[in-house]
């Protein structure tokens, strides 16, 4: 705990905090779109009520949840008291701004785009996390998945949040290993081939399943 | 050619600043931008106005005095140069440049485009040396380096510690100073011995200072006038952590 406390004190230590938390949020995208991918199974959404019937009800995966969580909030938190603490160091702006000339937009935005990937996380739980686990009668996920994704407006907010969740891996997926001091000549392509999944590949699987739902209800 | 110059005066540390405009009228392209102000300068004092300020000194690029963010880019628009070897010819005919000082809270304005650039060499105190007791010259070789680190350690020496990548980072952080000595002593044996609590002392120090931290933005190795890489950032990353864990 002295360690966690000693490295968290520093500014170095909460990058790492929010380089480990990002990792481990990554990963769970990983095993959600897994998942997310059997509604494309032809078979009534079956398949996919047994796993989310499995992940809402197994003993095992009660302690990773709230591992989740603890690592959501950590990467939450941390982010915005060190964008504050970034803050605080230059008082007064520069007049002239010519930051696109050094620097990519995904990177002096991520404030922006974690938080409206926050505000997201917050609707998305409401709409499919709540009812699944809290009800007394457990409901269809795979029903209530396709009567979500009818209202247009649900499907372009969830669109427009998972781009800006792509553009924020951008920037953060290949960060997090330069904060863990691996990203050097060596590693360096590779690291961005794997970020290439995360940022471009896995938001398109994401996006794929409301364009999909959408355009076909029944 | 005739420019106009959009500059941050600051009387002292304590008054407010604003920007003023002056024409800079009959430059020659051939002029550092340090030989143009000093041309309005000139005009300046003639006129019975006070002059701009702003620090100089090897003009040649090595000491790291000048420095100033010449319109919204560290040290102007040329890559790994310092504001002393920035030519005229970059500019054109009839252009307005505005010139502020570095803007961090770190470094405190002391006069126009002088900025307080103590906190470095706080840095530096804490932990940005060895303090072995060096003995007599050894004999050449007798501590074996291979090529490739003491190239590196060489380019990380490179820094001058001008500031323009506090100047640049969108953070303020000084990730990229400390990251060039931290990685400068790391990898050489001599610096060996005190690895461990140099990087520990110089990053709480630089927390002190009150210098933000690094998004990992790459604006510091860009604006660069020695063209410091961002890997040094990684090593003093590595450095930090290995310090803490073990």
């Amino acid at each position: 705990m002295d360690t966690f406390l000693s490295l968290y004190n520093s500014s170095v230590g909460k990058k790492f905090v929010v380089a480990l938390t990002g990792l481990f949020i990554c990963s769970f995208l990983v095993v959600h779109l897994t998942i997310n991918l059997f509604l494309f199974k032809n078979d009534g959404g079956q398949t996919y009520d047994l796993y989310a019937h499995f992940m809402s009800t197994n003993i095992f995966i009660r302690p990773i949840e709230y591992i989740l969580a603890l690592g959501f909030l950590l990467h939450i938190f941390t982010s915005a008291y060190l964008w504050w603490l970034n803050k605080q160091a230059r008082s007064v702006p520069y007049k002239a701004k010519a930051s696109s000339e050094n620097s990519t937009l995904a990177s002096r935005t991520m404030f922006v785009t974690g938080s409206i990937v926050f505000i997201f996380l917050v609707v998305h739980i409401r709409t499919f996390f709540v009812p699944t686990r809290f009800a007394d009668v457990e409901p269809s996920s795979y029903e209530m998945v396709k009567f979500a994704f009818r209202d247009p407006l649900y499907v372009l907010f969830y669109v427009i949040a998972i781009s800006l969740l792509g553009y924020h891996l951008r920037h953060g997926f290949q960060s997090a290993f330069q904060t863990f001091g691996i990203k050097d000549k060596k590693y360096a392509p590779y690291i961005h081939f794997i970020g290439g999944i995360f940022w471009l590949l896995i938001p398109l699987l994401y996006i794929a399943m409301p364009v999909y739902f959408y355009f076909n209800p029944y | 050619m005739n420019i106009t110059l959009n500059v941050w005066r600051q009387p002292d540390q304590k008054s407010q600043g604003q920007f003023q405009s002056y024409p800079a009228t009959g430059i020659s392209p051939d002029m550092s931008f340090l030989e143009m102000l000093d041309a309005v300068n000139t005009m300046l004092v003639k006129k019975g106005e006070e002059p701009i300020a702003f620090d100089h000194d090897c003009r040649e690029g090595i000491c790291g005095s000048c420095g100033m963010v010449i319109n919204g880019r560290p040290h102007g628009p040329e890559r790994g140069v310092a504001t002393c070897q920035l030519y005229m010819r970059h500019f054109k005919e009839g252009d307005t440049i505005t010139l502020e000082p570095w803007r961090a809270n770190a470094f405190p304005v002391l006069k126009d485009l002088v900025v307080d650039r103590t906190s470095f060499d706080r840095i530096i105190q804490a932990g940005g040396y060895v303090s072995v007791d060096t003995g007599g010259v050894p004999d050449a070789n007798c501590i074996p380096i291979p090529k490739v680190k003491a190239e590196e350690a060489m380019d990380a020496a490179a820094c001058i510690g001008c500031g323009a990548c506090v100047a640049a980072c969108k953070n303020s952080s000084a990730m990229l100073f400390v990251s060039a000595k931290v990685s400068q002593l790391a990898l050489l044996p001599q610096g060996d011995a005190e690895r461990k609590q140099r990087v520990e002392r110089m990053i709480a120090q630089m927390d002190k200072e009150g210098f933000g931290g690094c998004t990992n933005t790459l604006a510091c190795e860009a604006e660069c006038p020695k063209k410091i890489p961002v890997t040094h950032i990684a090593r003093l990353n590595r450095e930090f952590l290995r310090a803490k864990l073990t």
